[in-house]
C-alpha cells in the first residue's frame, strides 16, 4: 500500500514494467505455495465437500437427498448425546484450569525467585515426554490399590477407585493439565515480557502494587494471549480422548465416552451419514465458540492494541 | 524520623523476602508434580521384572511370574530407587521381544517422513505467503488457520474419505501424506517470514538475484533456528499420535508404539517402564538439546492475529 503513490510519480513505461514485474512476482510465489495448497486441497479441503454431501443424503452411493435428517438422528442418538455431553463438560472444566493455572505458573516465574531458567526447563518438560510413557505411572497412582490410596490411607481415608468412579475425569484432567501447562505458560510469558517497561515504571513511581500493576495494566496486555491460550486449550480439550484411550483402552468407563470414541464406532460401522453430520456440527461448533472468543477479546482488549 | 524510615524500610526488605521464599518454595512443590511421573518411570526401569512385579503385582493381576515363590504386596509400592540397579528390563526388551523395537521402528518410520516433508513443504509455502499478500492469498491462508483449529475429529473423516478413495487407507501413506501436509508448520513459519526485512529482499534484487535465490540465499539461511523449532513441534506432535493409526491405520502390526505401549500395560509390566522409557529418549534428547528453540517456537506459534 506504501508503496502506491511513489509509483504514480514514475514515467508511464517504467509503471508499466512495474507492474508487469508484480504480475511476476505474483505468480512466482504463489507456485512456492501450490505443494502446500494442493495438498491441503486434496486431503483437507475438498473431502468436506463430500463431508457435506454425505451428510446431507440418505446412502453414500446415489442416494436421496434428505437435508436436516441426518443431523436430527444424531441429536436423538443416545451414544452421541452421551459422547457430546462428556467432551463439553472435560472442555468446561479443563479449559478454564489450563488458561489460569498457566498463567499463575508464568507470573511465578516472572517474579524474582532464584532458578527461574530451571523452573522454566521443569515446568515445559512434561511437553516431551509422550502420554503412553507416563500412562504406567498414572495408572500406579490411580489404581484402586494405587499409590494415592495407599498414601490417603495414612489419614484414615477410604480407598476410591478412581478410575472407576466419579473422579475418573478428574484424573484425566490432572494428566492434560501436567503435559499442557508449560505449552501455555511459554506464550504468558512472552507476552508479559512484551509489557512495555515505562507504563510499569510510571505505575510503580505513583505507587501501584504489584498486584495493581497486574490486574490494571498486564492483565490488559496480556487478553490476545488467554484468547489464544483459550482457543488452544480447548482445541487439546478435544485431544483428551488421547490420554483416555491410553489409560482405558477402546471401551471407557461411563463419564469418560467422548465424541472420538463415539466417530471411533461409527468409523468401525462405516455409516458415512452420521459420520459426515458429526464432523459438520462439530466444526461449526468449533467456528461459533472461537468467534465468540474473538468478539470478547476484541471489546476488552480494544485499548491497548495498535 | 529518620530511623523509623529505615526501620519500616527494613521490614519491607523482609517482608519482600519472606514472599520471595513462599514463591520459591511453591515453585519448588509444581516442579517435583511436572517431574515426578518422568523420573519415577524412569527410575522404575532399572528394576527388574520380579521387583516391579512386587511392587505394582496388585494392580497387574496377569503380571509376569518371575519365580515360583514371590511376595506380591496388598497395596503398591511406589518406588524412587530400585533395590538393586538391573538392566535386565532393557535386556528382555533388546534381545528377547523383538516386537517392540519393531513398534519403535513403526513410530520412526511413520513421524521422520512426516517431519521432513512438512517441513519442506510449508517452506515454500511460508515464502509464498510472506512474499506477497493479495487477497486470495489471504483467503486461503486463512483456511490454513481454520484448518489448524479443528480437532481431529473433524479433519479425520475427510483424511478417511480421501485416503480411501485414493486407495491408501490402512496402509502407511494415509497417515504420511495427511500429516505432511497439516498445517502448522505452514502457519508458523509464514508469521516468522513476514517479519523479514522489505530491505533485505530488496538489497538481494539489486544484487540480481531472482525469487529461487531470494527464497534460498536469504530466508532460508535467516530462518534456521525457527525451522528447527517447528521441526521439534512437529516432531513432538506425531511421535505422540494415537488418533490417526487408529482411524487410518487399522492394521494393528503397522501400529507406532504409542498406540502399542498401552497394549503392554496389562501384560507384561515387567518391560514396560523400560519400553516407556526408550520411546522417551528422542523427544527428551530433542528437549534437552533445543530447548531454546523449543521455547522461540512455542513463542512464534502465539497468538492468530499477528
Amino acid at each position: 500500500m506504501k508503496l502506491l503513490p511513489t509509483r504514480q510519480k514514475q514515467p508511464r513505461r517504467a509503471r508499466r514494467s512495474g507492474v508487469k514485474r508484480e504480475g511476476r512476482l505474483k505468480f512466482i510465489s504463489g507456485a512456492f505455495i501450490l505443494p502446500s495448497a494442493a495438498g491441503m486441497a486434496l486431503f483437507y479441503v475438498i473431502p468436506f465437500a463430500l463431508v457435506f454431501y454425505y451428510a446431507m443424503v440418505d446412502n453414500p452411493i446415489g442416494g436421496n437427498f434428505v437435508f436436516l435428517d441426518n443431523f436430527r438422528m444424531l441429536f436423538n442418538n443416545l451414544a452421541f448425546k452421551m459422547a457430546a455431553t462428556n467432551t463439553a463438560s472435560f472442555s468446561l472444566i479443563s479449559v478454564p484450569l489450563a488458561v489460569i493455572l498457566s498463567l499463575l505458573l508464568a507470573i511465578l516465574l516472572d517474579s524474582k525467585i532464584p532458578l527461574r531458567s530451571q523452573f522454566r526447563t521443569f515446568f515445559l518438560s512434561p511437553m516431551m515426554v509422550p502420554v503412553a510413557s507416563v500412562v504406567l505411572i498414572w495408572q500406579v497412582i490411580f489404581h484402586y490399590n494405587g499409590a494415592l490410596n495407599a498414601l490417603l490411607a495414612n489419614f484414615g481415608v477410604d480407598p476410591i477407585d478412581w478410575l472407576k468412579s466419579d473422579y475418573n475425569q478428574l484424573v484425566v484432567i490432572l494428566l492434560f493439565l501436567w503435559k499442557n501447562l508449560g505449552y501455555n505458560m511459554i506464550l504468558y510469558l512472552a507476552a508479559i515480557s512484551n509489557v512495555p517497561v515505562e507504563i510499569l515504571e510510571v505505575a510503580t513511581i505513583e505507587g501501584c502494587s504489584a498486584v495493581g500493576k497486574f490486574f490494571h495494566i498486564k492483565l490488559r496486555y496480556l487478553s490476545s494471549t488467554i484468547l489464544f491460550v483459550t482457543i488452544l486449550s480447548l482445541i487439546n480439550s478435544f485431544k483428551l480422548f488421547r490420554e483416555v484411550y491410553l489409560l482405558t483402552g477402546d471401551h471407557p468407563y461411563e463419564g469418560l465416552y467422548l465424541l472420538q470414541h463415539f466417530i471411533n464406532n461409527t468409523f468401525a460401522s462405516l455409516d458415512y451419514q452420521k459420520l459426515s453430520a458429526a464432523a459438520i456440527i462439530m466444526s461449526a461448533v468449533m467456528i461459533v465458540i472461537i468467534g465468540i472468543l474473538f468478539l470478547a477479546e476484541n471489546r476488552f482488549g480494544k485499548d491497548v492494541e495498535g | 524520623m529518620h530511623r523509623s524510615k529505615t526501620a519500616s524500610g527494613k521490614i519491607a526488605a523482609l517482608r519482600a523476602k519472606l514472599v520471595r521464599a513462599l514463591l520459591f518454595l511453591l515453585a519448588a512443590a509444581f516442579a517435583i508434580a511436572f517431574l515426578l511421573p518422568t523420573v519415577l518411570t524412569i527410575t522404575n526401569s532399572f528394576m527388574t521384572a520380579t521387583e516391579i512385579t512386587a511392587n505394582y503385582g496388585s494392580i497387574y493381576q496377569n503380571a509376569v511370574v518371575g519365580g515360583s515363590k514371590q511376595f506380591i504386596s496388598e497395596r503398591v509400592n511406589l518406588k524412587f530407587i530400585p533395590d538393586m540397579v538391573s538392566f535386565s528390563q532393557y535386556a528382555t526388551v533388546l534381545i528377547k521381544s523383538p516386537e517392540y523395537l519393531l513398534k519403535f521402528w513403526n513410530s520412526v518410520i511413520l513421524v521422520v517422513p512426516i517431519v521432513v516433508f512438512q517441513i519442506i513443504v510449508a517452506c515454500f509455502a511460508a515464502y509464498g505467503f510472506s512474499r506477497y499478500r493479495g487477497r486470495l492469498r489471504e483467503m486461503i491462508f486463512f483456511s490454513y488457520i481454520i484448518l489448524m483449529l479443528m480437532p481431529y475429529q473433524v479433519t479425520l473423516v475427510p483424511n478417511f474419505l480421501v485416503t480411501k478413495w485414493l486407495g491408501i487407507l490402512d496402509t502407511r501413506w494415509a497417515i504420511i501424506l495427511t500429516g505432511i501436509f497439516s498445517p502448522m508448520a505452514v502457519f508458523i513459519l509464514t508469521k516468522y517470514m513476514r517479519r523479514i526485512p522489505v530491505s533485505y529482499v530488496e538489497a538481494a534484487k539489486l544484487d540480481g538475484a531472482g525469487e529461487w535465490q531470494i527464497f534460498s540465499k536469504v530466508f532460508m539461511p535467516l530462518s534456521g533456528g525457527v525451522i528447527y523449532s517447528v521441526a521439534i513441534l512437529v516432531f513432538i506432535d506425531n511421535w505422540n499420535m494415537v488418533e490417526q493409526p487408529l482411524i487410518l491405520l487399522r492394521d494393528a502390526e503397522l501400529h507406532p508404539l504409542s498406540v502399542f505401549l498401552s497394549k503392554i500395560n496389562s501384560g507384561e509390566v515387567g518391560l514396560a517402564f523400560a519400553v516407556a522409557t526408550i520411546y522417551m529418549i528422542p523427544t527428551l534428547l530433542l528437549f534437552l538439546h533445543g530447548e531454546e528453540y523449543l521455547v522461540a517456537g512455542i513463542t512464534y506459534s502465539g497468538g492468530i492475529k499477528g
